[in-house]
């Protein structure tokens, strides 16, 4: 599974940003949540946002993903982004396949539902109903529905949060390759710095509506900074020999 | 007696669900389930004794002459009317009439309730319009606005038709709004991620989100429509069932009248056994109605 990203070229962001976020204003009402925020993905690269809660992570992710509307600023995407929840948000009605090609507009639906299943290792399910899979097996599908639609931007928000540690760490190797193949540009909410360490190209923290801290790994490796440092710069004073 | 049937048809209903929702969840212990079930077939076949028994006791007490033929005949009798009147009377033919009246009746009120159901439910300027009013109509039990009905319509088919189409409106119109206003807003959130018209976010995410709701409004809608069936043809009817009941009141028919209510009884078990295979083919994938797989 490594092998996928260790194959990974170098200097693999040439393609043109996923995203361009300049000056971004967010506000419910009058409480101003997102502000001057400035921020750009490039296709290929993976970034991880960490910061507390409440600070608008999953605020700014529904500002990019179009579902609410911004107070000022741009945002430039090419295309629309795909979206990944927290829950898997399947739908109880419809097979598998009739999931993952939700809002697919080609005549070869099914294949490529299939294909998709198969990336996640569900290729045996295409006609199996949501509620007969686990909570790690619907994330999978959740994610399959994500990239069939071969976004140039995936946005992330917490989707591996509800399960256990080990089917995570499944799930990171899984990610890792799936953005490996595909390219997109990715943006990860999470809690879990270890997630961020582990997955990210680029880790930002967001603190009083904006990107307060920065930290970009090695060009084709992982991120680089420890995980005492970050935690500092999300106001935990760790204490813990492990770093 | 047909209430009794009924209700215990409706009971035996319940326990075969829950014996088939547990079967669907519980996959760990097989032996759990197996038992399970077998004490569902055990109740089933316990919730049929009694009905079973009150029969036998009637027919028995009938045959000895305990119960006068003027007011209860023996089932036997019941029966032998039956093949009677199905081969040289009008049995057939009226129940064909009776059948057709409570299918138009019900295509009708179907389509009224759910348009106005579907209207209200997509918008709010609907709903501020046409809300209110049925509602307050709604207020009134369907069968005191006979008297204005027969007014209006006399004791043809129309007025018959009518009944039944009120009768079936107001469920299906509930529960239609009802099902379109609780579906998952998450749900619908992920529809406009994944790039849905109007039209597909309608097909694929509101109308089966809607379904269960819109099915159970079917289910009430079915015991309306029949209720209204009954009460509009005991009116100046000049065929049908309950013309053939009225006509043999007047001749103290009572096998015949038994007759009459025992085929009333049929047709509601028929209706609600049409609902539930409904829910079954079309909500498949619900836990609660679907077979499990
Ligand atoms: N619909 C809303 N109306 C009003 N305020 C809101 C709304 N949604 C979020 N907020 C507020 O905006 C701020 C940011 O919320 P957001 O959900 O983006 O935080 P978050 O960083 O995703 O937090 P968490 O890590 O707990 O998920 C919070 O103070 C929250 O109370
Ligand atoms: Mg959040």
């Amino acid at each position: 599974m490594n092998a996928h990203v260790a194959a990974l070229p170098a200097a693999s962001f040439e393609a043109g940003p996923a995203v361009v976020v300049s000056n971004l204003l967010r506000s419910y009402g009058s409480r101003v949540v997102i502000e001057k925020l400035n921020l750009r993905i490039e296709r290929g690269e993976f970034v991880a946002l960490l910061g507390e809660s409440g600070c608008g992570k999953t605020t700014l992710l529904r500002a990019l993903a179009s579902l609410d509307a911004i107070q000022g600023g741009r945002i430039v995407a090419p295309r629309r982004p795909a979206v990944v929840f927290q829950e898997h948000r399947l739908l109880p009605w419809d097979n598998l396949w009739r999931n993952v090609s939700l809002g697919l507009q080609v005549p070869d639906a099914r294949e490529r539902a299939a294909e998709a299943l198969t990336e996640v290792g569900l290729g045996d399910r295409l006609d199996d109903w949501p509620r007969n899979l686990s909570g790690g097996q619907s994330q999978r599908v959740a994610l399959a529905r994500a990239l069939v639609q071969q976004p140039e931007l995936l946005l992330l928000d917490e989707p591996f949060a509800a399960l256990d540690a080990l089917t995570r760490i499944r799930m990171h190797e899984l990610v890792r390759e799936l953005v490996a193949n595909h390219q997109p540009g990715v943006l990860l909410v999470t809690h879990d710095v270890d997630e961020a360490i582990a997955l990210a190209d680029r880790i930002l923290v967001m603190r009083n509506g904006a990107i307060a801290f920065e930290h970009r790994a090695v060009r084709g490796g992982s991120a680089t900074i420890s995980r005492a440092d970050l935690l500092r710069e999300l106001g935990v004073v760790s204490h813990s020999p492990t770093s | 007696m047909s209430n009794m049937e009924l209700s215990g048809i409706g009971r035996t209903a319940i326990a075969a669900n829950s014996g088939r929702s547990s079967q669907g969840s519980d996959t760990a212990g097989a032996r759990a389930v197996s038992k399970a079930k077998l004490g569902a077939r055990g109740l089933q076949l316990l919730s049929w004794l009694a009905p079973v028994a009150v029969v036998i006791i009637w027919e028995w007490l009938a045959q000895a002459g305990w119960l006068s033929p003027h007011v209860l005949p023996a089932p036997s009798k019941v029966i032998r009317t039956a093949f009677k009147l199905a081969t040289t009377g009008t049995l057939l033919n009226d129940l064909g009439v009776s059948l057709l009246r409570a299918v138009s009746g019900f295509v009708i009120g179907t389509a009224v309730g759910a348009t106005l159901g579907i209207l209200v439910g997509f918008s709010r300027i609907a709903e501020a319009a046409i809300d209110r009013s049925v509602q307050m109509i709604r207020a009134i039990p369907f069968l005191a606005v006979l008297p204005l009905v027969i007014v209006w319509l006399g004791v043809g088919e129309t007025q018959k038709i009518f009944l039944v189409a009120l009768g079936v409106t107001f469920p299906i119109y509930i529960n239609t709004v009802l099902g379109i206003r609780q579906v998952d807003p998450k749900l619908l959130e992920l529809g406009r991620v994944q790039g849905l018209s109007s039209l597909q976010l309608i097909r694929r995410i509101i109308l089966p989100g809607a379904l269960p709701s819109i099915l159970t409004g079917v289910r009430y809608a079915l015991a309306t429509a029949w209720l209204a069936l009954v009460v509009a043809e005991t009116i100046g009817a000049q065929s049908g069932i309950g013309f053939l009941a009225m006509d043999a009141r007047e001749f103290l028919r009572t096998d015949v009248i038994v007759l009459t209510i025992v085929i009333y009884a049929l047709i509601g078990v028929a209706a609600d056994g049409i609902a539930r295979f409904l829910e079954r083919r079309l909500l498949a994938w619900h836990p609660n109605y679907g077979a499990a797989r």
